[in-house]
């Protein structure tokens, strides 16, 4: 059989412009460039610019604006005016969709496939979904009605992290201003870029001053904005190890939070599965952003009377992988964001080989220069191994067995995480069952991986507490309780 | 020639069993006017671990059983509490020093709250729950689940209204509960826990333990199988604070239900006011389950 062999199509850098240094966006406008530090793209190490490490007094400049934002204009808008700032700013978000496509690829190493398809339009779905929340919220069943109107906290300090940057910024920002708070964002240290870009959308939106503010820096500056007295509530998504600490730090106050942390999800293929469609759920469960995803299946239960012919039509599939320059529309695999990160994956393959599991990759040629870490499967994993019950956040499936589906139900539930979990089998019995018994926020049956703004997301256990998107996703931006300042009326967190 | 009453001996209500307290200690309560009233056991560390292993033994069948069903079970509590009114109007108005009438209509404000949640059972998931509309060939749905274990300061001072509305929410979707009751005031509980036992409520689905809150509350806030945790109880106790709680619940990012606080003082609620859906919506997941649609 001849081969076709890919030529390179790699889309244009030339749509957008990246500045060589950029300020904090603070109060509408943007801070003088100070302390800076690189941001690089991890497809190849190179700079691509320098950004500010905001530090306490910038986090005060910008709370305080976000506070002057809410006691004012923004506080004192109707939410159907709210809601056509959310519009204006979801119709900016899809003009401007390559220029962002195309930026998230530079700075984050994932493919332009996924941030073209998946992550610029979810994006902008969001804030079209909020927008038009913001004059229904009494209809949205958070309060009894006749009751008290839900309420927005006041100034919302939100966390992002680097495996979704200008996603993670809109299932924060969009509820946020739906419901009339007003927010100071801090994207992760390696993907400050579409955060920043992002702010030049609010200003075109024309959106009051001080309504979003974008910090950018490392942990010290989330840390200074999570722990500001004036902030009412966190939204942070991240690790459950920083999960906890901010659960710690508010403890005994009046802040509320939603945390959205790790995972460690099942996927579970019965032997009665559609095996071809399984395969590439499987490979979307885990490869999809190179693995880089806090709901990710990547611990892959399999009947073990179909393993040896799931793992053998898995690593078929998986040689027909392209692994490479992002920015080319033919990969399907790019860069691992980060060398820390890069790090991290490769020690925890390493220990999993040294507990007893075996290692697979299919042939790629890895560039030379960048963060790079091939589609890999670890068969004979034990239930005990590091590699089944440590987040790996990389593009690494751990492969086990069971026999029966109790057994299958205990093995998924065995994990302190508690995000996500898939089912694949053909019995609709069995599928409802399943998603009754697993404890996880989010279960896909014959599917995986699938987002909408829609659709509420968000963990069990440690992974985490409080939904985002959906009607379920708004509770977390409002309160009920009287409007008291120094009262909670039995609110949770 | 008067007749010397029999008295009730009051011990921890533990997986469907009355046992005392393994520490075997014991404290004195006494009424609202200081008479001696009896001695209950004074639960441990390893009571709290006793009653947790209980609760997490119960929490699957329990939140399997039918809504339908959880909810005629909390209805027969209403029933079995009714049928036992006169001896909780006593014990209510000697805890906390209200008159008859006072007492009276505590106890009946109580059953009418259960009754209130027994209803909400079979419920719940239609109001907090929904298809969603997803841009795709999906079938999308997003329903209400039980947290899992529970553990519930109950208050200090509504010593049967305030703890039944307390536990009723928790149970009602499915958790399990392990409760600490009012440590001044816990005969009403003590009491409560042999209506749960005659009320087809499986064992282990409420666990109740008298003790010092301040003593036991950190171990049941630290405990790694415990889901959630409700801090109402907090409020009135000296030498516990109320942020260090919710500071060892984030061991295990337990879900806290915060104390009600005024004036950065933590008080207990009004119990008479319309409870809302808060209690419930505290202790409850929500679980989203994709599934495409196709020929």
């Amino acid at each position: 059989m001849p081969t076709f062999e890919y030529a390179p199509a790699p889309e244009s850098r030339a749509v957008v412009t990246i500045e060589k240094s950029y300020g904090l966006f603070i109060d509408g406008t943007f801070t003088r460039p100070k302390a800076l530090f690189d941001t690089i793209n991890p497809a190849d190490e190179s700079v691509l610019a320098q950004v500010t490490q905001a530090g306490p007094r910038d986090v005060d400049k910008a709370v305080a604006a976000a506070r002057r934002a809410f006691d004012g204009e923004w506080g004192a808008l109707s939410g159907a005016e709210r809601g056509k700032y959310l519009f204006r700013i979801a119709r900016i978000l899809q003009e401007r969709a390559r220029e962002f496509a195309v930026l998230e690829t530079l700075d984050n190493g994932k493919p332009i496939k996924e941030t073209r398809d998946v992550d610029v339009p979810v994006a902008a779905a969001h804030f079209f979904y909020h927008a038009g929340w913001a004059d229904k919220l009494e209809h949205a069943g958070l309060t009894p009605s006749g009751g008290p109107l839900p309420r927005p906290h006041g100034v919302v300090a939100q966390v992002i992290p680097w495996n979704f940057p200008l996603l993670m910024l809109a299932w924060k920002i969009a509820p946020a201003l739906a419901t009339g708070n007003t927010v100071v964002l801090k994207p992760a240290e390696t993907t400050p870029l579409s955060a920043l870009l992002f702010a030049q959308v609010c200003q075109q939106a024309g959106l009051p001053a001080g309504v979003v503010n974008i910090l950018t820096g490392d942990g010290r500056t989330g840390q200074a904005l999570v722990e500001h007295p004036d902030v009412d509530k966190i939204a942070f998504t991240g690790s459950t190890e920083v999960g906890k600490a901010i659960a710690r730090s508010i403890a005994g106050t009046t802040k509320k939070a939603t945390l959205e942390l790790g995972g460690k999800a099942a996927n579970v293929v019965f032997d009665d599965a559609p095996i071809d469609q399984a395969i590439e759920g499987i490979v979307n469960g885990i490869f999809f952003n190179q693995g880089q995803v806090c709901c990710a299946g990547s611990r892959l239960l399999v009947q073990e009377n179909v393993h040896d012919q799931v793992v053998a039509k898995l690593k078929r599939r998986l040689e027909t992988l392209r692994v490479g320059d992002p920015l080319d529309k033919n990969s399907d695999l790019g860069a691992i964001n980060s060398r820390a990160q890069l790090e991290r994956i490769t020690r925890l393959v390493d220990i999993g080989v040294a507990q007893g599991a075996q290692r697979w990759s299919p042939e790629c040629s890895l560039p030379a220069t960048g963060f790079w870490f091939p589609p890999t499967v670890l068969t004979g994993v034990a239930q005990t191994h590091r590699v089944a019950t440590e987040e790996i956040f990389g593009p690494v499936l751990s492969v086990l067995t069971f026999r029966t589906p109790a057994e299958a139900v205990a093995k998924a539930n065995n994990t302190p995480y508690g995000l996500s979990a898939g089912v694949w089998t053909e019995k609709g019995s069995r599928i409802l069952w399943m998603a009754d018994q697993l404890k996880a926020g989010v279960v896909w049956a014959n599917t995986f991986n699938r987002f909408d703004p829609t659709s509420p997301f968000g963990g069990y256990k440690e992974s985490g507490y409080g939904r985002e998107g959906g009607r379920q996703g708004l509770a977390a931006y409002v309160t009920t309780s009287p409007r008291t300042p120094s009262s909670t009326t039995g609110d949770t967190r | 020639m008067s007749r010397l009453d029999v008295r009730k001996t009051y011990k921890l209500y533990i997986g469907g069993a009355f046992p005392r307290s393994e520490s075997g200690r014991s404290y004195e309560v006494v009424s609202a006017s200081g008479e001696f009233l009896a001695n209950v056991s004074m639960g441990s560390r390893k009571d709290v671990r006793d009653a947790v292993g209980a609760a997490r033994s119960a929490q699957r069948g329990w939140a399997a059983a039918t809504a339908y069903n959880r909810g005629q079970v909390l209805y027969r509590v209403a029933e079995i509490l009714e049928g036992r009114r006169g001896q909780f109007v006593d014990e209510v108005a000697a805890a906390e020093g209200l008159t008859p009438r006072g007492a009276a209509a505590s106890v009946e404000a109580a059953i009418d709250r259960l009754v209130w949640y027994a209803g909400w059972t079979d419920k719940v998931a239609q109001v907090l729950g929904n298809l969603n509309p997803v841009a795709g060939p999906f079938f999308n749905v997003s329903v209400p689940e039980p947290t899992g274990v529970v553990g519930v300061l109950a208050p200090q001072g509504s010593s049967l209204l305030g703890l039944v509305s307390v536990v009723a929410p928790v149970i009602a979707t499915g958790n399990t509960a392990v409760v600490l009751s009012s440590a001044d005031r816990p005969l009403p509980a003590v009491t409560l826990g042999e209506v749960f036992a005659t009320s087809d409520l499986p064992g282990g689905v409420v666990n109740i333990i008298t003790a010092r809150t301040a003593e036991v509350a950190p171990w049941l806030a630290s405990h790694r199988d415990v889901n959630a945790i409700d801090l109402t109880g907090a409020a009135g106790v000296d030498d516990l604070v109320w942020g260090e709680l919710e500071a060892a619940a984030a061991d295990n990012l337990k879900r806290v239900l915060r104390p009600t606080v005024a004036g950065n003082v933590a008080v207990e609620p009004d119990w008479s006011a319309d409870p809302g859906l808060g209690r419930l919506r505290a202790f409850l997941e929500t679980k989203t389950v994709w599934h495409p649609k196709g020929i």
